[in-house]
């Protein structure tokens, strides 16, 4: 189901990996440095964009290749209708471009999304609620162009028209009214569409995440908080009103890159940065699993899980696998050992990863 | 290697845009074989350019008479003044012969990132062209990004109070474009701009 037959050629530390015989779960057990992230990583290179480390293509080319790599895999349907073969693989004439073929046909990165909807948790993301609140800004906007992709073009007009302005109250000759006029104008149309779509995200995610239990698993109670207005009109009057703060202050006070990302456990009211590690984890799944489900709809969909039981007790890890059950994403987990998997391991791919190299168990 | 004179033009033609040094060494090798050729046709196409070419006061147009060929032509509608960034746009839009009036070249856009002040472009002789009356609608053809809408926002309160109808350039649904691939931005701005038909 989903993808099988997958594979990598000088990928990273894999030299040339083939996997056969995917299951509903897969688990990938290994020491660190294994390569188990590095199948993840691979896999999430059918999504759009610059996969789960967002690095660059020359770092995924294995060290001992010809500097560039593949990753390919075949596409299966529920409905058993005719499989579709993904592939992509860095140009090695022009490194830094990235070549995808749908059924060995050319194709551009963008129509990978039409197949299929992938989303993944790296213990990279595990601090975020303890970050700074730009972190989190950076985050509900990621999750944001996930489900609308214009929301990244809102977002960069808005930091462009934010220099702008912010450089404006910073001449020695104060520039002219109608200059500011004109300069916020742009930064609240954008910043309307910037603020409008965080709101609309977090409010889908709140929908879904209460209709969960608060028990086992900790529920996140999630809140946007807007640092400004939220329509372009009321933004633009109040930029305008605050023109001689802003200028004391050297920067703009106010607008969405304000906003902030409130986050409690739902049932204790405790904010999530004074949560257990454990207790933030869980949190992080559940706003995981919910996003990957909107951002689905009705295509297949790969959920990459990397090191997420290390964190959760057994109760905790149970009602995660229970939850995962439910739905429909093919699973792929990654974890140095096999028994906190033992809930699962019945009805898992197992395989083991060492060196570069991949073994079915 | 190759002498002082071809790295001296070398270096000159890589600056041009959109070529670069390798390119330009390829053009200065094409050059040095055809010397009597097209070499001779380029250097006296340069030095016409150079002698006759000016900017138009008016209009700020790039032509070989003054004012411009657009500006004297007793056939443009003088009414209408469509105000672009820069020549190329000019040239963009009066390639087709789309637009019958006159034009305005701003010779840029706003940007307080790059330094380019209200008083760096032609916006005060714009003003002036408007206040010395006889012209009825100024059609603002700026770039859709940041840099040239904040410039049309700019004009428009410049303009403010003057008898004239102040347009702008639609945004929104390409032309041969579908619906079932357009961004929501560009939907939702095409929806805004939509317009009673017939």
């Amino acid at each position: 189901m989903a993808l099988d037959r997958i594979t990598l050629t000088t990928f990273r530390n894999h030299a040339e990996t083939w996997l056969e015989g995917a299951s509903r779960f897969n688990l990938l057990i290994g020491e660190n440095g294994a390569g188990k992230t590095n199948v993840l990583e691979a896999l999430s290179l059918f999504a759009p964009g610059r996969g789960l480390r967002r690095a660059a293509l020359p770092d995924m080319a294995g060290t001992q290749g010809s500097g560039a790599f593949a990753v390919s895999a075949l596409l299966a349907f529920p409905d058993n209708s005719d499989p579709v073969r993904l592939g992509t693989a860095m140009d090695p004439a022009r490194a830094g471009r990235r070549i995808v073929q749908v059924n060995a046909a050319q194709a551009s990165a963008v129509t990978l999304a039409e197949w299929l909807a992938i989303s993944w948790l790296t213990p990279a993301m595990d601090r975020l609620f303890m970050e700074s609140a730009g972190e989190r800004r950076r985050y509900m906007d990621r999750l944001a162009v996930a489900l609308w992709p214009s929301h990244v073009r809102h977002a960069s007009r808005y930091q462009a028209a934010l220099r702008e302005r912010n450089r404006l109250l910073t001449l020695d000759a104060e520039p002219e009214d109608r200059w500011l006029d004109a300069v916020e104008a742009q930064l609240a149309e954008a910043g309307a569409n910037l603020v409008q779509g965080r709101a609309r995200l977090v409010d889908r995610l709140r929908e879904r995440l209460e209709a969960l239990p608060d028990q086992p698993f900790a529920r996140p109670a999630l809140s946007h908080v807007p640092g400004g207005p939220l329509h372009a009109e009321a933004l633009a009057e109040a930029l305008a009103r605050n023109r001689g703060r802003d200028r004391a202050a050297g920067r703009t006070l106010i607008g969405p890159h304000r906003d902030e990302l409130d986050v409690s456990m739902a049932g204790k009211a405790i904010p999530a940065a004074l949560c257990s590690t454990g207790e933030q984890k869980a949190m992080l799944i559940a706003i995981t699993l919910a996003h990957a489900e909107l951002a689905a709809g009705d295509r297949p969909s790969l959920l990459l899980l990397d090191e997420v039981a290390a964190h959760l007790d057994p109760l905790r890890r149970a009602a995660l696998f229970d939850r995962l059950r439910e739905r429909g994403a093919q699973v792929w987990l990654t974890g140095t050992e096999l028994a906190p998997f033992a809930d699962i391991t019945g009805e898992a791919a197992v395989w083991r990863v060492k060196s570069g190299a991949i073994e079915r168990i | 290697m190759s002498s002082q004179e071809i790295d001296t033009l070398s270096s000159a033609l890589a600056r041009l845009p959109g070529l670069g040094p390798r390119s330009a060494r390829r053009a200065v090798l094409w050059l040095v074989k055809r010397r009597e050729t097209a070499l001779v046709q380029l250097l006296e196409a340069l030095d016409s350019v150079r002698e006759k070419l000016v900017e138009c006061p008016s209009c700020g147009n790039v032509d070989t008479q003054t004012p411009c060929s657009i500006c004297a032509d007793p056939r443009r509608e003088s009414r209408q003044l469509c105000v672009v960034e820069d020549v190329a746009d000019l040239w963009a839009l009066d390639r087709a012969r789309l637009f019958a009036g006159r034009y305005h070249v701003l010779g840029g856009h706003l940007s307080a990132l790059e330094g380019i002040r209200p008083e760096d472009l032609s916006i005060a002789s714009l003003i002036d062209r408007v206040a010395a009356g006889g012209i009825d609608e100024v059609v603002l053809a700026m770039n859709a990004t940041l840099e040239g809408q904040t410039t049309a926002h700019y004009i428009a309160e410049r303009l403010e109070g003057y008898p004239i109808r102040i347009t702008q350039l639609a945004h929104g649904l390409p032309v041969g474009g579908e619906l079932d691939y357009l961004d929501e931005g560009t939907l939702a701005q095409a929806l805004r701009a939509r317009r009673p038909v017939g």
